[in-house]
């Protein structure tokens, strides 16, 4: 404790109806006045507008607290407010704590307001416990150096490349490959200028080698992530090769792989001319076609959208003989993929299907979808297919199309008409199957040495999916492109950008404060044991001369060295015993 | 010497991150908003798709943050007259509509609207709920303060008269100001189609016809009915209640060909909601191709069908009626899937309008010269590799003020952060 006399303020929340619809407000805030070290409680309709935030800058200097308590919401979105509410009213902001009673109180306990209400005082009197050994904290300071490593050359990579060097950083761009280009150099054109990608490839790379703040790394690839944001230590390989580098951001551009459907699934790998839609780019690029196909029929989905299959769902389908269905569904339900839905294969499908016009224009193109999933202004280019007819055919999703030989060689496509509710036979030479973006081995690998999460679709996961698109959970860490999901290269472009912008600002400002909250390790109890260094996922520890170190940059504040210090030996900063314990029997007191 | 000012037009959540990614990074930065509060459309909103956050909830930071920020200057209230200048040299003249409010001595007590004698319908309700004459749209406003509507306003003098501050000044003028800044950033956003346009759908005629947007409303907490779901004509809690897609868009007869990309996303969340609330309701989604497009969402749709009960049925209905006495509705439809002509009785039908081109960016892009597409949009100066460059050097663009090239909140929050890339790019460096 500090040795004033701790002078609690209290801030309740009603969050609109949210919190005080429910939670009996008025009769907390009588509550908070009677526990001790409160000096003051109030109630706010929000307390995170204007009006809120002015009404705790003013009462800490009217009232002279020197701890806030806040009861609303959820820290994760409103702590940073509330703590700069503090700060500029001159109060340090780890002299703030947060009671959420709206979470964790009135939205779970809808029903019951009467104990929501004493749930609530609950929480309060334990905030308020806590606030009374909070102690003010001075935040480390990083210096970040002006330098960034991209990683991936495909055309997300090098946008962002471009975008940092434009912005004055030196980057480093390493691709794992011999080239740089990524999947662009196995597509053929792209939507929705139908320009070949080598007009977009070939004037980009120039400008990446023509840049002097551009250093490009071929056939490399990060073999090793130490270090923290602003001075990542990086080892590269090359071959054999060991080349180290330190740079202050990193930006994850690895892209994403093209689903390959195991053997026999469709009858691929089986009969001739069944192939991915990136097989038949290649094919149009190299032009090698033997002979013009009569009739090609695509297939979308496969691979994708292969969520769990509902009984519910035959009966949309009431002109189908429902027992044979059910057969096929089954059969189905065994068939593997992804759960998502990979948002480019319906345009990709769409562009491929007018080329294939274009080159060969008795050719029948046949596309046998669920959802025609074409966005955005695309619609347009929808249209233009159908009036160069481009066939359309939704056919029942849960009843994959079968794929036979006929007796000429010709492949043989027998599918569901969701529409007619009939079973259609097409006789055809090519069958085009559109596979999703899956994620890649190398950056689920490279997510882990950089310690970013991986969502449950194997791609990387972004610290806000709505909020934060290209940020990761890791200061210094951005992600881009495809490797946080299915993207068009538009809209790869786009993100890329916006990473470089994110990293941008971070290398511009040369330095930046991170959290107190880290582990501290008391020299004197500490007998240099080693198991903090061994428990720490963040590499945030180590020992030397017998005493274990923290670094604090690195130091997430988890607390496991804490849990694991066998002669208690290390603190968390603002998380010490002394003030969960204080939580803890104000918890308890009570009941007992 | 590098101009490090920018002017951003729009204060809606693309607007807002462009505006703090370069103030962040030194830029003083000019934010412009039309209305009295920045906040934009998310602001309206209850839920977002697929997390169910709160939009309010998270979006109230960052607009408190732009308040906050000492490189940020909010023009609230605010519209951009004219520009000259070119990259690096831009010098823009901004209308101060007279909020007949001083904002730095108002603090939104509300005292005065209190008083205030005359009752209008709120716009951010989307019409559903009033507001004073003098109001504040919404009580996560920012900036905080009061504005007078000149329009409905009775010079009645209770406010002046109410005001503790003294804030209130009925005989505020418009002023115009100019500004020297490098660069200018457009995120002026979308309007929505209007849905009476398609008589036989009966928005404007039939009271239990709605637009999403009014469902927003109606589902959330700070909403004209304390977020119950009730229905316009009686306030009875619906029980059968249809989503119609593709109002106005992918439709040749108005002109949006385009898909608006997020209708089939928000229609599926809010049916997930309206089950949430009440368990016991029918919800159908009418819809011509379900787009769920994106990581989580397919998901998303299969558990609305499979935990939830949602309908789903493949049809652009023809026509609704009314029954004048119940203000019943009757839907008439094809089923394309089961291949039936059906009608069905509902309590309440919510209809999925276009997104298009805000009011008043037809302006705009003339003031600036930046083309626009031809729906009305700013258009990309390279779809592929400058889809945040406007046709006009130093002037870039980002969210719906591209059009449909922005799908949802993350879309138009990339694109606002890359508009922060370019303007670094422009004015620090070489490009």
């Amino acid at each position: 404790m500090t040795e004033q006399e701790p002078k609690i303020g209290v801030f309740l929340c009603h969050c609109g109806v949210n919190i005080g619809g429910v939670v009996n407000i008025p009769e907390v805030v009588k509550y908070a006045q009677t526990l001790p070290n409160v000096a003051y409680a109030e109630a706010n309709i929000y307390t995170c507008s204007e009006a809120g935030l002015a009404s705790i800058r003013e009462n800490i200097k009217k009232q002279g607290l020197n701890r806030v308590v806040v009861a609303s919401c959820t820290p994760r979105t409103h702590e940073p407010l509330f703590r700069s509410a503090c700060r500029e009213a001159g109060l340090n902001h780890y002299l703030f704590e947060m009671a959420n009673i709206r979470e964790h109180c009135s939205w779970v306990h809808k029903q019951q307001p009467q104990r929501a209400t004493e749930k609530a005082k609950d929480l309060v009197r334990m905030a308020a416990a806590r606030a009374t050994w909070l102690e003010p904290q001075e935040e480390p300071s990083l210096e970040i150096k002006d330098t960034s490593l991209v990683v991936g050359g495909g055309i997300t990579g090098m946008t962002a490349a471009l975008s940092l060097a434009n912005q004055g950083f030196k980057v480093y761009l390493v691709e794992k490959e011999p080239e740089l280009g990524g999947n662009l150099l196995h597509l053929h054109k792209l939507y929705p200028t139908m320009q070949d990608t080598k007009e977009i490839l070939e004037p980009t790379i120039r400008s990446i080698n023509a840049s002097d703040k551009i250093e490009t790394l071929l056939s490399t690839t990060v073999a090793d992530v130490k270090g923290y944001v602003g001075s990542f230590k990086v080892t590269l390989a090359r071959a054999e090769e060991k080349r180290e580098i330190e740079v202050g951001t990193i930006l994850v551009a690895c892209g994403a792989a093209n689903y390959t459907p195991p053997k026999g699934l469709y009858q691929y790998e089986i009969y001739p001319n069944i192939m991915t839609q990136m097989q038949l780019d290649e094919l149009l690029k190299t032009g090698k076609v033997t002979k013009p196909p009569e009739r090609v029929v695509m297939i979308q989905c496969v691979g994708a959208r292969k969520g769990e299959i509902r009984a519910m769902d035959l009966a949309g389908f009431p002109k189908s003989d429902t027992a044979r269905l059910l057969a096929k569904i089954l059969k189905a339900k065994k068939e593997e993929g992804w759960p998502y839905c990979s948002k480019v294969c319906c345009m990709n499908a769409i562009k491929n299907a007018m080329l294939v016009k274009e080159k060969f224009p008795k050719a029948d193109v046949m596309i046998l979808y669920g959802d025609v999933r074409i966005y955005k202004e695309y619609e347009d280019f929808y249209s233009r297919a159908r009036e160069s007819q481009v066939k359309f055919v939704k056919h029942i999703e849960e009843v994959p199309p079968e794929i036979a030989q006929a007796p000429d060689g010709r492949l043989l496509v027998t599918a569901y008409d969701a529409l007619s509710g009939q079973e259609i036979k097409l006789p055809c030479d090519w069958v085009i199957l559109s596979t999703p973006m899956i994620p890649r081995k190398e950056e689920v690998i490279l997510a882990r040495m950089l310690k970013v999460p991986i969502s449950s679709d194997g791609f990387l996961m972004e610290a806000h999916v709505k909020l934060r698109p290209v940020d990761t959970q890791i200061d210094g860490v951005f992600v881009a492109g495809a490797a946080s999901g299915p993207k068009d290269v538009p809209e790869s472009v786009v993100s890329a950008m916006a990473a470089a912008a994110r990293a941008g600002t971070l290398m511009a400002n040369k330095q930046m404060t991170t959290e107190a909250l880290t582990s501290v390790v008391d020299e004197e109890q500490c007998i240099g044991c080693g198991l903090c260094e061994e428990i720490c996922v963040y590499g945030a520890h180590y020992v030397e001369e017998g005493t274990s170190h923290t670094i604090a940059a690195l130091c997430r504040g988890c607390g496991a060295c804490a849990a694991e210090c066998p002669r208690r030996a290390i603190t968390m900063q603002h998380y010490s015993d002394d003030q969960i314990l204080a939580q803890v029997k104000a918890a308890l007191m009570e009941e007992s | 010497m590098v101009n490090k000012s920018v002017m951003v037009v729009g204060g809606g959540i693309a607007g807002i991150q462009a505006s703090l990614d370069l103030a962040n990074r030194g830029y003083k930065v000019y934010l412009v908003e039309r209305s009295p509060s920045i906040g934009g459309r998310m602001a309206q909103l209850d839920k977002t798709f697929p997390t169910m956050d709160c939009s309010m909830c998270i979006l109230a930071p960052k607009m408190i943050e732009c308040s906050h920020h000492h490189n940020v200057q909010l023009l609230s209230y605010s519209e951009v007259k004219a520009v000259k200048g070119t990259t690096g040299d831009f010098v823009v003249t901004v209308l101060r509509k007279p909020r007949y409010v001083d904002i730095t001595k108002c603090t939104g007590c509300n005292i005065c609207a209190e008083h205030c004698p005359v009752e209008v319908p709120n716009e951010f309700d989307e019409q559903l709920g009033t507001r004073k004459a003098v109001y504040m749209p919404f009580p996560q406003a920012v900036p905080r303060a009061m504005t007078v509507d000149k329009n409905n306003c009775i010079e009645c003098g209770l406010c002046i008269k109410m005001c503790q501050a003294g804030a209130v000044d009925l005989k505020q003028q418009p002023q115009e100001e100019d500004y020297n800044v490098g660069a200018i950033i457009v995120a002026t956003g979308f309007d929505i189609f209007d849905a009476s346009q398609i008589p036989t759908y009966g928005y404007g005629r039939y009271k239990n016809v709605v637009t999403s947007l009014e469902l927003e409303r109606l589902l959330c907490a700070s909403g004209p009915t304390g977020g119950h779901l009730i229905r316009p004509s009686d306030g009875k809690i619906p029980r059968t209640i249809a989503f119609i897609q593709c109002v106005g868009s992918r439709d040749r007869r108005f002109g949006a060909t385009y898909c608006s990309s997020i209708c089939c996303k928000y229609s599926v969340k809010d049916a997930v909601l309206i089950k949430e609330h009440e368990p016991n309701t029918t919800v159908s989604i009418f819809y011509i191709d379900m787009r769920a497009f994106g990581r989580g969402f397919q998901e998303f749709v299969n558990r609305a069908k499979s935990e939830y009960g949602v309908r789903f049925v493949r049809s652009s209905p023809g026509e609704i009626l009314e029954d004048p006495a119940s203000k019943n509705l009757r839907i008439w439809y094809e089923d394309t899937v089961a291949g039936r002509i059906e009608n069905a009785e509902l309590d309440l039908v919510v209809l999925c309008p276009a997104l298009i081109p805000s009011k008043g960016s037809g302006d705009l892009a003339k003031v600036l010269g930046a083309e626009v597409d031809q729906y009305g949009f700013f258009k990309a100066a390279d779809l592929i590799t400058s889809p945040v460059d406007t046709t006009v050097q130093g002037i870039f663009v980002c969210g719906y003020a591209l059009g449909p090239k922005t799908g949802d909140i993350p879309d138009s929050i990339m694109q606002g952060s890359a508009t922060a890339a370019r303007v670094a790019e422009v004015l620090e460096g070489s490009a």
